[in-house]
C-alpha cells in the first residue's frame, strides 16, 4: 500500500507530497478568477482532513463533525460581528480554542461508547447546537445568518480583498500547516497506537496502550481543526449560516472524504477538489440530479471502490506495475 | 387549574398519537438493527414512500383511504426486498463504516428522487370525511383523527407483539436477535428470515409515514429532518427490543410535544439533553442487554 501513510513507512516527505503545494501556488498565479472557489476548496481540504485523522485512522464514526466546524465559524462570526474583535488570527485561535475545549469536553464523554450509541451521540451534541444557533437569533442570526462579519488586515498588512487572494493564500497557509501536524500525528508512534485501537480495541488495551486517553487525545485535535476550518471559512465568505452545523452538510463531507479514500491523507485532498469543482460545474444547473448522484456515487463507492479515487488509482498503479514485470 | 388541568391532557393526548406514529415507524429498525447489527440510516425513507404512496394513490387514482394504507405498506415491503436482496445484504460483514456511508448515500438518492417526483413543498393528506371532526370521549372533545391514529397503533403494536412473542416467526426472531450464530447452528435460515423481517419492518415503516403524514409532514427531506428521532427511539429503547422501543417512543412523543407547548423558545433542546444523559447512563439504551 504506498500510498497509504502509516507509522513504519519513509517518513520524509516525497517530491510527490510537493506537488499539491506546487499546484495550489501555481493556480493562485495563473486562475486568479478562481480564488474565492479554491479558497472555499482548501477550508473543506483543511475539514475533510480533520474528519480523516479520527474516522481513517483512529476508526471513530462520527456523523456529527460539523458540530467543531459550525462552532468555529459561529466563534469568528460572533467576535467578528457583535464583540468588535475584528483580528483575523485572534478570531481563529478563539475559534480552534473553543472547538478544541468542546472536543475534549464531548469527546471524554461519549468515547467511553461505541456502535450505534456513539453515532447517536455525536448527532445529538451537533443538533443542539444547531437548535442553539437556530434559537439564540441576538446572537447567531438564526435562520436569517450571521452578517455584517468585520475582518480586519491580517498582522494589519494584508487586507482581505474582494478577489479573494489574500484569503487563498491565508487558507493554504493553515492547511499547509495541519497537513503537516498530520503527517506528524500519522508517522508517529502516536499515529500507530490509533491504528491499532482502530483494528483491534481490546488488543490494544492487552498490549498496555490506553485507548481512551489516546481516542480523546486524537478527537481533540481533530475538532481544533474543524473549528479552524470553520473559522476560515467564515472570514473567507465574512457570512455564517446554519447551514455549517447541518446533517446535510456533514452527509457531503463524509462524501468528499470517502470519494477520496479514507485514511490515508491525500484522499482528504483529492475528494474536496473533485467534489467541489463537479458541484461548481454542475449543482446550480441540475440541483436534483446533482444530489442524485452524490447519493450513486457514496453507493457506487461503498459497494465497488471502498479505497476512493485514490485506492482505484493505487490499483492502477499496482496493475502496470504487474505488467512490466 | 382547570385550563391547565386541559392543557396536560390535550398534551398527552398528542404525544401519544405522536409517540405511537414513531413507534409504528421505528420498531422495524430496532429489531433489524438487533438482528444483523446493520447501521441503516436510511430506515425514514421507507416511512417517506409510505407517506407518499399513500397520498399519490388518493390524489392521483382516487384510492380510498383504508385501501391506501394497505397500499403503503404492501409496496414499501416489496420495494425493500429488493433493496435487501440487491444492495443491503451484500453489506452485512462490511464494518460500520460502509453501512453508515451506503444508507446515506440512499438518503440523498431518495431526496433528490422525491424532488423530482413530487416537487420540494409538503404535502396534505386528504382525508377521508369520516375521520375529521371531533370525537367525544370523557366530556372532552378529540379531534379524530388523533383518536384512530392511537387506536388504529396499538392495534398493530398488538399485532406485531402477538407475533413476536406467540408465533413460530416470532421465536425464530427473537433466536436469531439473541444469537445469531446459534440460530443458523440449529437450522433456521436466517437469511431468509432476515429478508421476511426487514420487508415487515420497512413496511411497519411505510404504513407509520402514511398514517403520521399529518404529523411528519411529508416533504423530501424527511429522511434526514426524521432520523434523528427514529435513532433516539432505537438507541434510547435499546437495540432488538420491542418494548424499550415503546416506552421510549411514548416518552419523545410526549415529552416533545410537552416542550414545543410549554417551552418553544427551547424547541428540541431537553429531547437531545435527555438523550444524552439516558445514553450515558444505560449506553445499551433503557431495555437493551447491556455490554
Amino acid at each position: 500500500m504506498s500510498h497509504q501513510a502509516s507509522y513504519g513507512a519513509t517518513a520524509r516527505v516525497g517530491w510527490l507530497e510537493w506537488l499539491p503545494w506546487l499546484a495550489a501556488l501555481a493556480i493562485f498565479l495563473a486562475l486568479p478568477e478562481y480564488m474565492p472557489l479554491g479558497a472555499r476548496i482548501l477550508v473543506y481540504i483543511l475539514f475533510a482532513l480533520s474528519l480523516d485523522l479520527i474516522l481513517g485512522y483512529a476508526g471513530i464514526i462520527t456523523l456529527g463533525h460539523t458540530a467543531f466546524f459550525g462552532l468555529g465559524a459561529y466563534v469568528a462570526g460572533i467576535l467578528g460581528a457583535k464583540l468588535g474583535v475584528s483580528d483575523p488570527l485572534l478570531q481563529l485561535a478563539a475559534a480552534a480554542a473553543a472547538a478544541a475545549l468542546l472536543g475534549a469536553a464531548t469527546g471524554a464523554v461519549i468515547l467511553r461508547t461505541k456502535g450505534l450509541t456513539l453515532l447517536m451521540l455525536t448527532l445529538a451534541i451537533t443538533t443542539i447546537l444547531l437548535e442553539i444557533a437556530n434559537k439564540a437569533t441576538d446572537l447567531t442570526g438564526g435562520a436569517d445568518g450571521l452578517s455584517g462579519i468585520v475582518v480586519s488586515p491580517i498582522l494589519g498588512l494584508f487586507r482581505f480583498d474582494m478577489f479573494g487572494k489574500t484569503a487563498y493564500l491565508y487558507c493554504l497557509l493553515a492547511l499547509f500547516a495541519s497537513w503537516w501536524i498530520v503527517r506528524r500525528i500519522v508517522y508517529s508512534p502516536f499515529g500507530a497506537s490509533l491504528a491499532g485501537i482502530r483494528e483491534n480495541v481490546t488488543r490494544s488495551h492487552a498490549i498496555g496502550a490506553p485507548a481512551y486517553a489516546r481516542l480523546v487525545a486524537v478527537y481533540t485535535i481533530s475538532a481544533t481543526m474543524a473549528g479552524c476550518a470553520g473559522a476560515l471559512l467564515t472570514q473567507t465568505n465574512q457570512f455564517v449560516g446554519l447551514n455549517v452545523l447541518s446533517f446535510e452538510f456533514a452527509g457531503e463531507l463524509l462524501v468528499m472524504l470517502v470519494l477520496g479514500g479514507v485514511g490515508r491523507i491525500y484522499g482528504a485532498f483529492v475528494g474536496p477538489l473533485v467534489f467541489m469543482i463537479a458541484q461548481d460545474q454542475l449543482a446550480k444547473q441540475f440541483p436534483e440530479y446533482w444530489y442524485f448522484g452524490i447519493g450513486l456515487l457514496l453507493v457506487v463507492v461503498v459497494l465497488f471502490a471502498r479505497g476512493g479515487l485514490l485506492g482505484i488509482l493505487d490499483l492502477a498503479v499496482a496493475r502496470m506495475r504487474g505488467v512490466q514485470r | 387549574m382547570e385550563a391547565f388541568l386541559s392543557s396536560v391532557v390535550s398534551v398527552v393526548f398528542h404525544g401519544t398519537a405522536y409517540g405511537m406514529i414513531l413507534y409504528v415507524i421505528s420498531v422495524g429498525l430496532s429489531v433489524t438493527m438487533g438482528m444483523m447489527g446493520f447501521v441503516n440510516l436510511a430506515h425514514g425513507v421507507f416511512a417517506m414512500a409510505g407517506g407518499y404512496i399513500l397520498i399519490a394513490a388518493m390524489g392521483s387514482f382516487g384510492v380510498p383511504y383504508p385501501l391506501a394504507l394497505a397500499l403503503a405498506f404492501v409496496l414499501v415491503a416489496a420495494g425493500s426486498v429488493v433493496l435487501e436482496r440487491l444492495l443491503y445484504s451484500r453489506l452485512y460483514t462490511a464494518g460500520e463504516l460502509a453501512q453508515v456511508l451506503f444508507t446515506i448515500g440512499l438518503i440523498f438518492i431518495a431526496i433528490a428522487t422525491a424532488r423530482l417526483l413530487f416537487g420540494t413543498m409538503q404535502l396534505l393528506v386528504p382525508l377521508p370525511d369520516y375521520l375529521k371532526g371531533q370525537f367525544g370521549l370523557l366530556g372532552r372533545d378529540f379531534p379524530a383523527f388523533r383518536v384512530f391514529l392511537i387506536a388504529f397503533s396499538a392495534v398493530m403494536v398488538g399485532a406485531l407483539w402477538f407475533g413476536v412473542e406467540r408465533t413460530r416467526w416470532g421465536a425464530m426472531v427473537r433466536a436469531a436477535v439473541d444469537n445469531g450464530p446459534m440460530a443458523r447452528a440449529i437450522g433456521i435460515n436466517t437469511k431468509r428470515l432476515f429478508t421476511i423481517t426487514f420487508a415487515m419492518g420497512s413496511g411497519l415503516a411505510g404504513l407509520g409515514g402514511a398514517l403520521g403524514a399529518e404529523i411528519l409532514t411529508v416533504q423530501p427531506s424527511y429522511p434526514f429532518e426524521h432520523l434523528v428521532y427514529f435513532l433516539i427511539v432505537v438507541a434510547v429503547g435499546g437495540l432488538g427490543s420491542l418494548r424499550g422501543p415503546f416506552i421510549a417512543a411514548l416518552l419523545i412523543g410526549i415529552s416533545d410535544t410537552a416542550c414545543k407547548y410549554w417551552l418553544p423558545q427551547f424547541g428540541a433542546f431537553f429531547i437531545y439533553v435527555a438523550t444524552i444523559a439516558i445514553l450515558l447512563w444505560r449506553p445499551a439504551g433503557l431495555f437493551g442487554r447491556q455490554a
